[in-house]
């Protein structure tokens, strides 16, 4: 392949998913005031469009018009990088994330994402890594002191789950024998005993994935482990001094994180976009898109019905438990899963 | 394309590693350490050396200066002084290691050049061959590693340990006195 063209398909790719990212985001955030709402009792967003589903560009636009305010004591150059650095480090994991099979049209064969390295999910992880400094940037340099007990709770509870996060994945890593996306879903196809699906989730893997699920539920900073906005004590926790995009950035950012998180759990957990698929050709290089979606989409709502549900921990009950429970149980995973492979090849 | 990427980014780790030394705040250069890391990781990248470079960012710039970082905020550390008097030592020991380093990066240059040298735009390898590496062929170095980070750790749990129970009480007393002796 040519170099034009190849940076060609790589824009065009890089433009589609992120559009597709921030509709994503947008209907998130739609569904999470929606299905809050009704866990509360009361309707949500109603007003603007049928069901309130204008209500995302209403939001947007209003962010978008809203004074960009600069406090006269913040790091002026630091406070201006950090929401982009947020912003972009949770943009580009989805570069690797594999969403349907490779597509064959017109003899031309389109893998369904961006770029398909080796080290897939340790790019993923990496770049999760990096994200932390928008957070922590924001809070140190906000000069204020909400933002920076926000900013340093963030940084604390980042590092503290990262090493979790890692070891609840090496459990499937062990299995699968490689890094790639691709190769780890390709595993996951078919059945066992005639009916269960093949899924990591249910070959062992059942401990890992709710390890993952802690994991990630608090290296994205969301309810119950969300003490670096918690609003009662902090104000807005590290970004109490942004307005207008700029802390919007921080909002996407926080959603996009999430959807990474639900679409890395489909894939290495739940099969990725494995599942019955029927029909005639073109409905059958479509079905395993839709399958992909679905599963996104419930771990979304998990995430907003945990939201509905569960309060607020305790600083120290957060760290106690990020270092005193959940890193030796992802270790005793990734042992007893080691020994079990060992066991059996 | 990869040669010229190559360039680039090394032009970018070394910009940073002198934005490092010339910056007055500690959080400038603490940034400046991590774009050094980060350029490296994509030198790494283009040498072929898939798993070093992601296992750089996610260990130096993701976890290591995020801690140092951590610890700036912490302090809430300032502006440093520049320039001032030189210290001796820095002069007695620093200009010959220098100088040291210098002949070495020549020697090696003009004598290694040619040899087993990775070429940028390299097919990377797969992950195994650093893990039969790293688990067979260098397994007792490996190890021992492991074993030293581990006795740094205890070193600083024995540092900032607790206080002793005479020390509790001499603190107590002190207290209940109303801090009069």
């Amino acid at each position: 392949m040519s170099l034009g063209l190849y940076l060609l398909l790589g824009f065009v790719k890089s433009f589609i998913i992120i559009n597709v990212y921030l509709v994503v985001f947008a209907y998130t955030v739609w569904a999470e005031r929606k299905v809050l709402g009704h866990i509360q009792n009361r309707w949500g967003p109603t007003r603007v469009g049928p069901f309130g589903l204008l209500q995302p560009i209403a939001d947007g636009v209003k962010l978008l018009f809203k004074e960009d305010m600069t406090p006269p004591f913040v790091y002026q150059p630091i406070f201006t990088i950090a929401p982009v650095l947020a912003l972009v480090m949770s943009l580009m994991s989805v570069a690797v994330i594999p969403i349907a099979p490779v597509l064959h049209v017109l003899g031309f064969d389109v893998p369904m994402q961006v770029t398909d390295i080796n080290i897939g999910l340790l790019f993923i992880l990496g770049v999760t890594s990096i994200g932390v400094y928008g957070i922590a940037l924001a809070g140190w340099s906000s000069n204020s002191k909400y933002a920076m007990l926000g900013g340093l709770r963030a940084s604390a509870q980042m590092i503290s789950y990262e090493a979790s996060l890692g070891l609840s994945l090496v459990g499937v890593l062990i299995m699968s024998g490689s890094f790639s996306l691709n190769e780890i879903v390709h595993q996951q196809e078919g059945f066992f005993w005639g009916f269960i699906p093949n899924w990591n989730i249910f070959r062992g893997q059942f401990f890992g994935f709710f390890l993952y699920l802690i994991a990630a539920y608090a290296e994205t900073n969301r309810v119950p482990f969300d003490l670096p906005e918690a609003e009662s004590e902090l104000g807005g926790g590290y970004h109490t001094e942004y307005s207008s995009m700029k802390w919007s950035m921080f909002f996407m950012a926080e959603y996009h994180n999430m959807i990474t998180v639900a679409c890395v759990a489909t894939l290495l957990f739940l099969g990725g976009w494995a599942g019955p698929v029927f029909g005639p050709p073109l409905l059958q290089t479509l079905i395993p898109l839709g399958w992909f979606c679905l599963k996104v989409a419930f771990f979304l709502f998990v995430y907003i019905w945990i939201r509905g549900t569960m309060p607020r921990f305790r600083y120290d009950q957060l760290m106690a438990f990020g270092w005193k429970v959940l890193l030796p149980l992802s270790i005793l995973n990734v042992v007893v899963t080691a020994f079990f492979v060992a066991w059996f090849s | 394309m990869e040669l010229l990427l190559f360039w680039v980014f090394a032009a970018i780790c070394i910009g940073g590693a002198l934005n490092l030394l010339a910056q007055k705040h500690p959080i400038n250069s603490a940034l400046s350490l991590v774009v050094v890391m980060a350029s490296l990781a994509v030198e790494y990248l283009l040498l072929g050396a898939e798993f070093v470079a992601a296992v750089q960012v996610i260990i130096y710039a993701g976890a290591i200066m995020v801690l140092f970082i951590f610890v700036i905020m912490l302090l809430n550390a300032g502006e440093e002084p520049h320039g001032g008097k030189t210290s001796m030592v820095a002069k007695l020991v620093g200009i010959p290691a220098l100088a040291i380093l210098a002949v070495m990066l020549v020697w090696s240059l003009g004598t290694q050049a040619g040899g087993s040298v990775a070429v940028a735009g390299a097919e990377p390898g797969p992950p195994q061959v650093i893990a039969r590496l790293l688990f067979n062929d260098f397994l007792l170095p490996f190890e021992v590693t492991s074993v030293l980070v581990l006795i740094a750790i205890m070193g600083a749990v024995v540092l900032a340990a607790p206080l002793k129970p005479h020390h509790a009480e001499q603190i107590l007393e002190h207290l209940k006195s109303g801090g009069q002796n």
